[in-house]
C-alpha cells in the first residue's frame, strides 16, 4: 500500500482536464458554512418549506394512481411532452413565445451549461461571462478547458462597449470566442439586471460577429419591482441565443429539471450529448411536474414566492443600511435571490470568512465568481433561503466583523479611512441613489490597488 | 489487537482534510485487525469516548484544539492512551510564536521574527513600531497568524503598503500574529517518526511563471519530490535540524518540522512543526514514509504503537 506510488498510479491515469480541478482553502471554508449553528447567507437556495406538503403529497399519489409504470420508466431524451408544453407556458409568462419542439428538459439548468460548453468548447476556446460570473459556470468551464474572459459590469449589467472592445482584442490575436454567457435579469452573483438598450446591443453584436449567446435566465419570474424587461431569445428570435431555464426557482431544485431553447443545429448536438450524459431527465420529477401544471396554479405560487422573497430583500437591504458601515456599498436587486457588497480593498473577503464563521455567520466570498483572483473585497449575500431574523442576525454579525476589521486597519495605518464616495444621485431616479457601479469597473479606474490577492 | 477511536473533522478550517486523514487512518487501521471507531469530534466528544471506550485513541485532527493540546488534555483526565505529542509539547508547538522563541534559545536557526497581539495594536500603539520591524527583518515579509495549522491567512508583504492589509487578514484567525523574516529558497519537510528522520520531500510550485504564496498551498498547484534532490549535506542537515526541534519542542510518536533552504547562502531556516501531520493521499508524511520503505499501514500501525 505505499502511499506515493498510489497516487502516481491513479494521477497517471487522470485526463489532462483534471489539472484544472483543484480544491482550494476557499471550498475547505465554505463546507463548514454547512454546519447547523452557522447562519449561512452563502447559500443559493429557495424556500422550499413554502411549497405545501399537502400539495406535492397528492400530486404524486396521482402520480403513482395514474402512471405509475411510466413515471419509474426511461423517458424520451427530450423530455416529456407535457412537460415542454409546460415550459413554453413558464417561457410565455416572460414574454417569450417558444414552440414545444424546440424545447430540450435538461437535468438542471447546469446540465445546460455543461451541454453547451460539450457541444462548443475544444480545449483553449474561448468563453466570454461577465466579472463577476455565476460560481457554479466555473467548474463546468474549466473542466471543458475553456479560456474564459470576463468582463464588467455596472448597475445595468454588462458593459457591452467593453465586451466590443475584448471582442475586438480577441480577434485581432486571432481568438474567437465560442460563446457569451450572461445571465442578464437578476445577476448572480451581482444581483443587477441588463438593461434594455444593453440587451438590444448585445444581440446585436452577437448577429453581427455570428457569435452564440448563453442566456442564462434561473430568476426572471422573480422581480419585485420595476417592469419586466425582454429576454435575450425573445429580442433575437432564436438565431444566436441559446436560451436557459429551470424550475429550481419557481418550483423546486430537488426536481433537477431545467431546459435549453437552441437554435436546430445546436439544439440536435447538445440532444446527443444528452444521450451519452444520462439518456434521459428522471421521469419521476418529470411526471410531478406534469400533474403540477395540470392541477394547480404555478402562477399562485411563483406569486406567493415573490411576495416573500421581495419581503426578505427588503429585510436585508434595511439591515446592510444599519449594520455595514459608510465603507461598504452593496448593489439594489430589483428581483432575484443575491446581493453583491463591495468592503474596503484592504480587506480580504476570504479571511473574513474564517472570522466571520467564529462569529457562526457565513458568506461567498468574491474571488469564487472571478477567474482571475479579482474579487478580493467583495461578497455575495442570499436572502431567499433565511428567514427575517436569520437575515437580520447574520447580517448584523457580518457587520460587526466588518467593523472590527475597519477600525484595525485605522489603527494600524493611524488614518480614519474615508468613506467611498456615493454616486450622484439621479434625479429621475432617486431610488438607484444607492447603486453603485460593481468593483470590477471601478477597480480598474483605480489601478491595481488590490493587496494580497 | 486494539479498540481504537479515530478522533477526526471537528470545528476547524482543516474539517475537510481532518475528515480525509481520518478515513485513510480508519482503513489502514482496519487492515491491520484494530476494531475501530470514528468520532466527529462535536459536543458530544466526552460522552462518545466514555461510549467508545477505547483502549487508544488515533488522533487525526487538524488545527485548533485538534493540536493545540485542548483534545489531549481531555484525554488525559479521561485516562484514554494517545497517539502523537503530549499536551505541553503541543501547547508549545501549536503556537507558532512560542515555538519559534523555543527554537531561538535552544540554537536551532528560525527565521527572525515580531510577534504581537491585536491588543497590543489597539492598545499600546504597537502600529508605530512597524517602520522599524520592517527595517529589521526587510521586505518582502511573511505575515502569519500564530495558530493557524494551514497556510490560511497567510500573506506575502512584499512593501509598507501591503502590511497592514496582510495583518488584518491574519487578524481573521487568531488574535496573534506573526511578521517574519522571508527566506526565499526551497520548501522543505522533514517527518520524524519514533525519533527517527524520514527522507526530505520538497514542495515544488508547479506555476514558476509568478511566484504567488498562497498558490504554492493548493492541491495540484505545487508538486513534490521526494527524497528531496538536495545539495550535498543538505538533506542530512535538513533531518538533523528536525530531530533537533523534535526534542526541543518534546514532541513524540510522529510530527513534521517545515524548513526553508535559502536559495542565496545555503542556510536552513526551521518555520515550524506540525504535531498531527496530514495523512491524506497528498499528504507529506507518507509521502516521506513510503520513500524510506514504510508502508501507510505500517506507518499507521507504528504511530499507534508509539502512543
Amino acid at each position: 500500500m505505499g502511499t506515493q506510488r498510489d497516487l502516481e498510479r491513479y494521477a497517471g491515469l487522470f485526463s489532462q482536464r483534471t489539472r484544472g480541478m483543484t480544491s482550494s482553502a476557499m471550498r475547505d471554508l465554505m463546507a463548514i458554512t454547512e454546519r447547523p449553528d452557522v447562519i449561512s447567507l452563502a447559500g443559493g437556495q429557495p424556500d422550499t418549506s413554502s411549497f405545501p406538503a399537502e400539495l406535492l403529497a397528492g400530486l404524486m399519489s396521482g402520480v403513482a394512481a395514474e402512471a405509475s409504470a411510466k413515471a419509474l420508466q426511461y423517458s424520451p431524451t427530450e423530455g416529456l411532452w407535457s412537460v415542454r408544453e409546460a415550459i413554453v407556458e413558464v417561457m410565455a409568462a416572460e414574454g417569450t413565445e417558444v414552440d414545444a419542439s424546440e424545447v430540450l428538459v435538461t437535468t438542471g439548468g447546469q446540465q445546460v451549461i455543461d451541454l453547451v460548453c460539450k457541444t462548443l468548447i475544444d480545449p483553449g476556446d474561448v468563453v466570454v461571462a461577465e466579472a463577476p460570473t455565476y460560481p457554479g459556470a466555473v467548474p463546468t468551464f474549466t473542466a471543458y478547458e475553456a479560456d474564459v474572459v470576463q468582463v464588467a459590469m455596472d448597475e445595468h449589467g454588462m458593459l457591452v462597449d467593453e465586451l466590443e472592445a475584448t471582442l475586438d482584442r480577441l480577434d485581432a490575436a486571432g481568438r474567437t470566442p465560442k460563446f457569451i454567457y450572461t445571465i442578464p435579469t437578476f445577476q448572480n452573483p451581482g444581483g443587477v439586471t441588463m438593461s434594455l438598450p444593453r440587451r438590444r446591443r448585445l444581440v446585436q453584436v452577437a448577429a453581427e460577429r455570428e457569435l452564440l449567446v448563453l442566456e442564462d435566465n434561473p430568476y426572471g419570474l422573480l422581480r419585485y419591482e420595476g417592469d419586466p424587461l425582454p429576454t435575450l431569445r425573445s429580442l433575437d428570435g432564436g438565431r444566436f441565443v441559446i436560451y436557459l431555464g429551470t424550475f429550481s426557482k419557481i418550483l423546486s431544485p430537488g426536481v433537477r429539471t431545467g431546459w435549453a431553447v437552441a437554435p436546430g443545429p445546436v439544439y440536435e448536438k447538445m440532444n446527443t450529448g444528452k444521450q451519452g450524459v444520462d439518456l434521459c431527465s428522471p421521469a419521476f420529477s418529470q411526471f410531478f411536474i406534469a400533474a403540477y401544471f395540470e392541477r394547480a396554479d404555478w402562477r399562485e405560487y411563483v406569486d406567493a414566492l415573490r411576495d416573500l422573497y421581495r419581503h426578505r430583500r427588503d429585510v436585508m437591504m434595511e439591515a446592510l443600511d444599519e449594520s455595514f458601515g459608510p465603507e461598504a456599498t452593496w448593489t439594489h436587486p430589483e428581483g432575484g435571490m443575491f446581493l453583491w457588497a463591495t468592503l474596503p480593498d484592504y480587506i480580504d473577503t476570504t479571511d473574513l470568512l474564517a472570522r466571520a464563521l467564529r462569529a457562526n455567520v457565513a458568506f461567498v466570498p468574491g474571488r469564487a465568481a472571478y477567474l482571475d483572483g479579482r474579487g478580493g473585497s467583495e461578497m455575495r449575500l442570499n436572502f431567499s433561503g433565511s428567514t427575517d431574523d436569520q437575515i437580520r442576525e447574520g447580517v448584523r454579525r457580518i457587520g460587526a466583523v466588518v467593523q472590527e476589521q475597519v477600525a484595525l486597519y485605522g489603527t494600524l495605518t493611524g488614518a480614519k479611512p474615508a468613506p467611498r464616495p456615493k454616486p450622484k444621485a439621479d434625479e429621475t431616479a432617486a431610488r438607484m441613489a444607492d447603486v453603485l457601479p460593481l468593483p470590477a469597473r471601478r477597480r480598474q479606474a483605480e489601478g491595481g490597488t488590490a493587496q494580497g490577492s | 489487537m486494539s479498540r481504537v477511536a479515530v478522533l477526526k473533522g471537528g470545528r476547524s478550517f482543516e474539517r475537510q482534510v481532518s475528515l480525509r486523514s481520518g478515513a485513510r487512518v480508519e482503513d489502514a487501521l482496519r487492515r491491520l485487525g484494530h476494531e475501530v471507531i470514528g468520532i466527529d469530534v462535536g459536543a458530544d466528544l466526552v460522552a462518545r469516548l466514555r461510549e467508545a471506550a477505547p483502549d487508544v485513541a488515533f488522533l487525526a485532527l487538524h488545527g485548533p484544539d485538534g493540536e493545540d493540546g485542548t483534545v489531549q488534555e481531555l484525554l488525559e483526565v479521561m485516562g484514554i492512551r494517545y497517539t502523537g505529542s503530549r499536551v505541553s509539547a503541543c501547547v508549545r508547538t501549536a503556537d507558532k510564536v512560542l515555538a519559534k522563541h523555543e527554537l531561538r534559545d535552544a540554537g536551532v536557526p528560525t527565521p527572525d521574527w515580531v510577534a504581537f497581539t491585536q491588543t497590543a495594536f489597539r492598545e499600546l500603539g504597537a502600529a508605530d513600531a512597524l517602520p522599524a520591524i520592517e527595517e529589521r527583518l526587510a521586505f518582502p515579509i511573511v505575515v502569519k497568524p500564530a495558530g493557524q495549522g494551514s497556510a490560511l491567512g497567510v500573506k506575502l508583504a512584499r512593501s509598507a503598503g501591503d502590511v497592514p492589509g496582510a495583518l488584518v487578514a491574519a487578524f481573521s484567525y487568531d488574535a496573534k500574529v506573526l511578521l517574519e523574516r522571508h527566506i526565499e529558497g526551497r520548501d522543505l519537510a522533514v517527518s520524524v517518526l519514533g525519533g527517527r528522520a524520514l527522507p526530505v520531500v520538497e514542495a515544488i510550485p508547479n506555476d514558476h511563471a509568478e511566484y504567488d504564496f498562497e498558490h504554492r498551498y493548493e492541491i495540484g498547484a505545487t508538486e513534490f519530490r521526494c527524497p528531496a534532490e538536495l545539495p550535498d549535506g543538505a538533506a542530512e542537515r535538513a533531518q538533523e535540524l528536525a530531530l533537533r526541534a523534535w526534542e526541543v519542542l518534546g514532541l513524540a510518536g510522529v510530527a513534521r518540522v517545515d524548513l526553508m533552504l535559502d536559495a542565496s547562502t545555503g542556510e536552513l531556516w526551521v518555520l515550524e512543526a506540525n504535531t498531527i501531520p496530514g495523512m491524506t493521499e497528498t499528504s507529506l508524511l507518507p509521502m516521506a514514509a513510503d520513500a524510506a520503505g514504510i508502508g501507510f499501514d505500517r506507518l499507521i500501525g507504528e504511530v499507534l504503537d508509539l502512543a
